[in-house]
């Protein structure tokens, strides 16, 4: 008696679930092709041709439409979902029906010179192994790159040949070695480049650009005329041309050993200063300087937005009491801190003002 | 009924024609003529197509690729599955081509997945192919070119069967086939001394009524 119930049950649970799926299920001979990427769904079934002709052509086109729709559906509602601001929004894949490109292919690349070397004599590419066995360590490492095998800069031992100079570091002449061969490769794979591009590049000397300032124009002025054989000695100067100042050396250094009163000096001038009590800015001159920045920069704001004057009137107007409550703080803090009548009588406005109007 | 002049649809590529194709109008209704409620201007249709002609004629086929072209909308990455409501049905059908346009109502079925039903929204068209320029089959080829980066990626060590099993390939080290650990057989372990092929036998039987043997 149990047995037929729990037999009738589970019968009963399948026609349910069968006649669930009857409203949404669709017989077809053959499968109809699917893009959802694209939203679209072509049905490859020939259509009744004698059903059309008897029934109303649109009834029949529908219910047509209609079949091919909910397999469609069917397949929408199989994909991931998620949800986007109380949304249900399904996720769709890539569509995958090739359609043709508006724009022109694009070129391919420029050839480098060795591949056009290699074309020329007919040379194969050789597949490599990424790994290779590097005996010294005892396993598998990279061909090139990080850590890679036969790493001849890595060695912590180096044999002096007999022909080399004893005093010579072969540690550093291996390292130096590398960096040429780097820079070597940068620069002929950058002339491939420029060879590709069809820009010009000077074998000696400045590379030409389109618009020059004045500053570039001047050096290439300073190169041409010391590109004689007397480095430029016996050059005229034309009329107005300014000879450069400081080409080359950026700072100046004083020799480790040279003058020692000038240095005694030097040393005693600097403890002087740092034991007066003088502040070392002139404290007029930044607050003026910093209520001139803010007064261009409020100016710039109103320029900008010119609807909202009336609010950024009173915010700047805060922000300069602000500021110079501001740097009426730090600016007296930054003197030794004893003199605070000095600072205020010389800046001519109030530390803190009343705030303007709302 | 005799129509002069259709509809000449085509496409571009590399500034050029790339093909163009006339359809003439047999029948038009319009929007106006199905009075009903439409959807929001913008909504990208579920494109569908039926009749074996757009995969037998190469005409067809050119025209399916236009008309997806031109109605699919943008490439979005989710849909809201709410709003799917325009259905574009076109069928190749006795030589004729009928465009219907529905508008799709999403009713409640028994699961999660609803059941459509259409309403006819318009405007609808009855074309009949007339003359084509399409390009050469190798312009063709350069016009589907895709960049290398666009391609799916093979995975490897993955095959699929015709029927759709899929099968996965390991690699596995060397094994010592005698070093392998099977179920233990207590009758067929080697015992010291012995060596006839008799007694082998006999022990192989023991072993298979899985009856302890006792050495005679």
């Amino acid at each position: 008696m149990a047995a037929c119930s729990i037999e009738d049950v589970l019968a009963k649970a399948e026609r349910e679930e069968a006649e669930k799926l009857k409203s949404i299920s669709v017989h077809k001979e053959l499968e109809l092709e699917f893009d959802p990427g694209n939203l679209f769904a072509f049905d490859k079934n020939p259509p009744n041709t004698r059903e059309f002709r008897k029934q109303n052509k649109d009834e029949f086109l529908r219910s047509l439409a209609r079949d091919n729709t909910q397999l469609l559906i069917n397949e929408l509602w199989k994909l991931p979902t998620e949800r986007v601001e109380e949304v249900i929004v399904a996720k769709l894949p890539e569509p995958t029906t090739r359609l043709p490109r508006e724009k022109p292919v694009p070129k391919p690349r420029p050839s480098t010179k060795w591949e056009e070397f290699a074309k020329l004599k007919g040379i194969q590419k050789k597949k490599k192994t990424n790994l290779v066995w590097d005996d010294v360590h005892k396993e598998w490492k990279r061909r090139w790159g990080y850590k890679r095998a036969n790493d001849d800069t890595k060695e912590w031992l180096i044999e002096v040949p007999e022909t080399a100079d004893p005093n010579e570091d072969q540690f550093s002449k291996r390292i130096k070695a590398k960096k040429e061969r780097v820079a070597k490769n940068e620069l002929n794979r950058l002339r491939n480049i420029a060879r590709g591009q069809k820009i010009k590049v000077p074998g000696v000397g400045l590379a030409p650009t389109d618009q020059q300032s004045k500053t570039e124009l001047g050096k290439a002025i300073h190169v041409a005329k010391h590109s004689t054989a007397s480095v430029g000695k016996f050059q005229g100067n034309l009329p107005k041309e300014k000879v450069p100042k400081n080409m080359g050396k950026k700072r100046k250094f004083e020799p480790l050993i040279g003058d020692f009163s000038a240095e005694k000096r030097k040393q005693l001038d600097l403890l002087n200063i740092m034991d007066s009590k003088k502040p070392r800015i002139d404290i007029t001159k930044a607050v003026n300087k910093q209520m001139r920045e803010e007064d261009r920069q409020s100016g710039f704001q109103k320029r900008k937005s010119p609807g909202k004057k009336g609010r950024k009137g009173n915010f700047s107007g805060k922000g300069k009491a602000k500021g110079k409550g501001k740097k009426g703080g730090p600016g007296g803090g930054s003197s030794g801190g004893s003199n605070k009548g000095g600072p205020g009588g010389g800046n001519n406005r109030k530390p803190r003002k009343k705030q303007g109007k709302r | 009924m005799h129509s002069y002049g259709g509809n000449v649809s085509g496409r571009m590529f590399d500034f050029h024609v790339l093909d163009m194709i006339e359809l003439g109008i047999e029948k038009f209704v319009s929007l106006k003529d199905f009075k009903n409620s439409k959807f929001p201007e913008g909504t990208k249709p579920l494109l569908i197509f039926a009749g074996d002609a757009f995969e037998t004629d190469n005409e067809h086929k050119k025209l399916k690729s236009l008309l997806i072209d031109f109605f699919r909308g943008p490439t979005v990455p989710c849909v809201r599955l709410a709003g799917l409501e325009h259905v574009l049905h076109i069928t190749a059908l006795e030589g004729k081509i009928y465009l219907r346009s529905y508008k799709a109502l999403l009713k409640k079925s028994g699961c999660r997945t609803p059941r459509i039903e259409l309403e006819d929204m318009g405007p609808s068209f009855d074309f009949t192919m007339r003359r084509t320029h399409l390009a050469s089959d190798d312009l063709y080829k350069t016009a589907h070119r895709q960049p290398k980066a666009l391609k799916p990626k093979k995975k490897k060590n993955v095959s699929h069967d015709v029927f759709g099993t899929k099968y996965g390939r390991l690699h596995m080290q060397k094994q010592d086939l005698a070093k392998l650990q099977t179920r233990k057989m207590k009758g067929l372990k080697k015992r010291k001394g012995e060596k006839a092929e008799g007694e082998g036998e006999e022990v192989e039987a023991e072993a298979t009524t899985a009856k302890k043997a006792k050495t005679q």
